[in-house]
């Protein structure tokens, strides 16, 4: 099928790759039906987008990029509603606010999407406010760790 | 909304499982002790606010960006 993405024009997709996302991401509930599509191959980047409303889509990047050490438990909800057997099913990434300069950028640490790409749920988790998982983490570390 | 009226030391019970404790008052501050059982997941509102907030302003990126990635 054909959906019209944000950033990257028309994009035929294949259904079976679509996300679901029950709950939406927070402030976003109506909005369930996500793709991930590649942004670029330089760096990290990659956009989290509607398959049903072409001006929802989230830059999202892979936390670890960012932030070596950032790990998290799931918790006995979370692994259940997203059908979660395997470890190895699970990616997680972080939503980008993307400002003019990737040096003024922020990435989400506190609420990670997780995602089982086995079963195809997802889910924006809120982790712990924790000075460990801040809300706008900068993301002046990019160049370094893109490679 | 259930309003109820509670001292220090005080405390409710929601459900089973979650207890909610008065610990102290101070002027305006409360200090509540919440007692709940792991799976329960327990956050000041604001941080969902700030949440909900943060991902909306991350919707208004514009393509602009793109360009920002080419030029690197």
């Amino acid at each position: 099928m054909k959906i019209a993405t944000k950033f990257l024009g028309e994009i035929e997709i294949v259904e079976k790759d679509i996300l679901t996302f029950e709950h939406g991401l927070l402030g976003l509930e109506e909005h369930k039906k996500f793709i991930l599509l590649p942004i670029s191959e330089e760096h990290p980047l990659v956009l989290l987008q509607s398959v049903e409303n072409g001006e929802i889509g989230f830059v999202v990047a892979y936390p670890f990029a960012f932030k070596k050490d950032y790990t998290f438990d799931l918790s006995e909800e979370d692994l259940e509603q997203l059908q979660i057997e395997n470890e190895e099913d699970v990616l997680t990434y972080a939503v980008v606010t993307m400002k003019e300069t990737l040096q003024d950028s922020t990435i989400n640490l506190l609420a990670p999407l997780v995602i089982n790409m086995e079963k195809k749920y997802g889910k924006q988790i809120v982790l712990q406010d924790s000075k460990a998982f801040p809300l706008r983490f900068p993301m002046q570390t990019l160049e370094g760790s893109a490679k | 909304m259930l309003v109820l009226s509670r001292k220090k030391d005080e405390s409710i019970m929601v459900g089973d499982h979650i207890e909610i404790k008065i610990l102290a008052v101070e002027g305006e501050q409360i200090k509540l002790g919440i007692v709940a059982p792991k799976t329960v997941k327990v956050h000041r509102s604001e941080v969902f606010e700030a949440i909900q907030a943060q991902n909306k302003e991350a919707l208004s990126t514009s393509p602009i960006f793109l360009e920002q990635l080419k030029k690197k």
